[in-house]
């Protein structure tokens, strides 16, 4: 118990080191979308979306129920691609390169740009081949010590390693909710991608898993791009640097997190951080 | 008529008892507000319950003693000096023909003085018992009703009595479902051991000759009976079966599940569920008429001697009949695959493919086993497409090109036509089919440990 008390305690600490603001706007801009527009049939969930993502820090998405985070994120590695009916318009580049060229292979675009769900979702294999998996079909690891070596260094990275270490071949469905998260995050680093995107990964956890997950977040800021969605704004003054409020399919605002959080411009924002639309 | 009757007044004492045990429930709410423990309805239905058990007891036990009670009343009033007269067989008719003249219905023959006279008492005993019953099934329903109601207090746990009998009620179904398997079974095993009199077991299992004589030939010779022939022969049918069926259905409920547009698989999947639909001896007739001679030209073509009517032919069709049942049970386990593993998968740049055969497959596998070994075992069972297509040759070959015969076709032969279940010939069609049913048994076993062996936890 005290263990435990203690490592919230420590995470409260950790994610309170965020960059000073100036910092995060000198950032390079890896993603930038402009003008994205994205219809499911005849319904339209997105209205013109323009907004850049900085390198290396984290970028958190709020706002209501349905009004498109999760819509906006999918566009972002195409996993609308895989919903019928799903039309997306506009321009979304990665360093400068449009990402619904259709001379770019989405297969590749995905290894570069990674996704955890809302709900832990590990293949029904061993914790190994969980992770191993992503780099397999990419054929990253030549021989099998490489793969080793990239299963350990995810695992590592995800914080799960030391929790693990001695079960590799059990299912990884077997693992508690936390860990569950905590091994898809890993399964998403081995195949080395530049952004990660997170989608409520929290919202299946409990306060201390979700700790533990926020801290992760944190370091692993240091050598990806993190874009996450959440409905829980504590949760996105504490691990991002950059917000943006989307309301009914719109993006209101965007900017540095402390100012979204101290003085929003926009009414609706004020409303929505106050409490009054959600 | 009679039972009718018995049945309406149960009906009407149940309703009777439920609306009592119900309104005196409510009458328990009082303006103050008394905490009534179960809810009207429950107090209802365990006063309905406790009115109907003991009603049904007494109708139930009549129904079981009923018979014997008339039988032996009728026989007192047959006079003793004609008794004596009858043996088992005339007293039995005698018998019958006073039940006649009691229920109205006229008699052949001249009618005797005493049996008009016997059936006449009959008859009123017969009015008699049944008002009795009646009177004493509803009149101990009503103290039942009666002690019941008084028992109901806002305490009573009516809510958990009503539950636990319902609970036994279910239970009492599932047991008829097992009752009847055993039944079957031992039906079965005592029929097959009658056959093991005759026939030594290793002659029947391991016997590599399948010649079974009839009686009607008079050399009191019963024949051979191995079974080997015949277990060959359902083996080879069911394996081409299978080998036809697993890789159509199976890419067929892939591209369904995965790759068909939500149009395309509107039209494909009830047309392919037809094919379910068309009973199984018209896929005899196709056997016969039309793949059989195909089969054998195509052959004749590549130099093959292919029988017309041969394992072959049977496999092929028994195949095809098969597809739409390990497709529509593979399309539904696949869409029960979690969304989220999919798009576990597409999130780490998987193609579609690599997803299928990599996530979805080895999730969907537990199930997808589970459907292979159910038309495995159809396989194994299906008698109208072998009877029609495979040439009823039971001999032992290892060529699937020539006629077979198989176990369930020999069942077919050895049970038609003029049988007395006293000889070897037919009572062997038992063995046979305890031999399938211990076949098709093992088949579940397998398929359960390998479920469970693969079986992986969702939420
Ligand atoms: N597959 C789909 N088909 C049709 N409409 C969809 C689909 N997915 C989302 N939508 C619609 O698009 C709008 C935006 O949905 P989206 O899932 O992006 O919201 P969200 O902001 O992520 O909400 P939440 O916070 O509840 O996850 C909603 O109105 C939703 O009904
Ligand atoms: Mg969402």
């Amino acid at each position: 118990m005290d263990m435990l008390a203690g490592k919230v305690k420590m995470t409260q600490q950790s994610v309170n080191n965020g960059m000073n603001p100036t910092d995060m706007l000198e950032r390079p801009i890896r993603l930038h979308a402009k003008d994205v527009t994205v219809h499911y049939g005849a319904k339209q969930a997105l209205f013109g979306i323009s907004i850049d993502i900085p390198d290396r820090a984290v970028t958190s998405f709020i706002g209501p129920s349905g009004c498109g985070k999760s819509t906006f994120l999918r566009c972002i590695n195409r996993m609308n691609d895989t919903i019928e009916g799903a039309k997306v318009r506009g321009l979304i580049e990665l360093d400068g390169e449009d990402i619904y060229d259709p001379a770019l292979d989405v297969v590749e675009l995905r290894a570069r740009i990674g996704m955890v769900f809302q709900k832990p979702n590990p293949f029904p294999k061993s914790i190994y081949e969980n992770v191993a998996y992503g780099p397999k079909i990419h054929g990253l690891a030549r021989s099998k010590s490489d793969l080793d070596e990239i299963v350990v260094s995810s695992l590592r990275k995800a914080g799960l390693f030391e929790e693990v270490k001695d079960r590799l071949n059990e299912p990884g469905t077997g693992l508690s909710g936390g860990q569950q998260q905590r091994l898809c995050i890993a399964r998403a680093i081995a195949v080395g991608p530049e952004v990660i995107l997170m989608d409520e990964p929290c919202s299946a956890l409990d306060p201390i898993a979700t700790a533990i997950i926020e801290e992760l977040i944190d370091e692993l800021r240091e050598n990806f791009t993190i874009v996450i969605v959440t409905h829980s704004m504590q949760q996105a003054a504490r691990v991002s640097q950059k917000t943006a409020f989307f309301h009914l399919g719109k993006l209101i605002e965007e900017g540095v997190t402390e100012d979204i959080f101290t003085n929003p411009v926009n009414k609706q924002t004020q409303d929505y951080i106050m409490g009054r639309i959600g | 008529m009679n039972s009718l009757i018995i049945a309406g007044l149960l009906v009407l004492l149940l309703g009777l008892a439920y609306q009592t045990g119900w309104s005196k429930s409510r009458s328990l709410v009082t303006p103050d507000g008394i905490k009534v423990h179960s809810r009207p309805q429950y107090h209802g239905a365990l006063v309905a319950i406790w009115t109907l058990v003991p009603a049904l007891l007494i109708v139930g036990l009549w129904a079981n003693f009923g018979d014997s009670a008339t039988r032996a009343f009728t026989v007192s009033q047959i006079p003793p000096d004609v008794i004596m007269g009858l043996d088992e067989i005339a007293l039995n008719a005698t018998i019958q023909r006073i039940g006649a003249l009691a229920s109205g219905y006229g008699v052949v023959g001249e009618v005797q003085p005493f049996e008009q006279a016997a059936g006449a008492a009959l008859r009123q005993f017969q009015f008699l018992s049944f008002l009795l019953v009646v009177a004493a099934a509803a009149g101990t329903g009503i103290l039942a009703l009666l002690y019941a109601r008084s028992r109901i207090t806002a305490r009573l746990r009516a809510r958990n009595a009503v539950e636990r009998v319902m609970n036994l009620a279910l239970l009492a179904c599932s047991g008829v479902a097992i009752l009847t398997t055993v039944g079957i079974v031992a039906s079965l095993l005592t029929e097959a051991l009658r056959f093991f009199t005759f026939i030594n077991p290793l002659d029947f299992f391991f016997g590599t000759v399948w010649a079974p004589k009839f009686s009607s030939t008079g050399t009191g010779d019963a024949g051979q009976y191995g079974i080997l022939p015949l277990l060959s022969g359902t083996l080879m049918v069911a394996a081409i079966a299978m080998a036809v069926a697993v890789p159509v259905g199976l890419m067929t409920a892939i591209y369904l599940s995965q790759y068909a547009p939500r149009s395309v698989r509107a039209v494909v999947k009830p047309i392919i569920e037809i094919l379910a639909g068309i009973p199984t001896i018209v896929y005899g007739f196709f056997a016969l008429v039309t793949v059989g001679p195909f089969l054998n030209k195509a052959g004749a073509m590549i130099g093959l001697d292919i029988s017309a009517t041969s394992a072959l032919t049977a496999g092929v069709v028994m195949g095809i009949m098969i597809i739409p049942f390990i497709s529509s049970l593979s399309d539904d386990i696949l869409n029960q695959v979690p969304l989220a593993l999919r798009d576990g998968a597409y999130g780490l740049g998987a193609t579609q493919s690599e997803t299928i055969r990599n996530v979805l497959l080895p999730a969907a596998l537990p199930g997808i086993v589970g459907a292979f070994l159910l038309a495995v075992s159809r396989a194994i069972g299906e008698t109208m497409i072998v009877v029609l297509a495979a040439g009823n040759s039971p001999v032992l070959r290892g060529s699937p090109f020539e006629p077979v015969s198989t176990i369930t076709v020999s069942i077919v032969n050895q049970l038609t036509g003029d049988t007395d279940f006293a000889g070897p010939q037919s009572l062997v069609g038992f063995a046979l089919g305890l031999t399938l049913f211990v076949m098709t048994l093992l088949l579940n076993i397998v398929a359960l440990y390998i479920v469970r062996r693969f079986r992986e936890q969702y939420e």
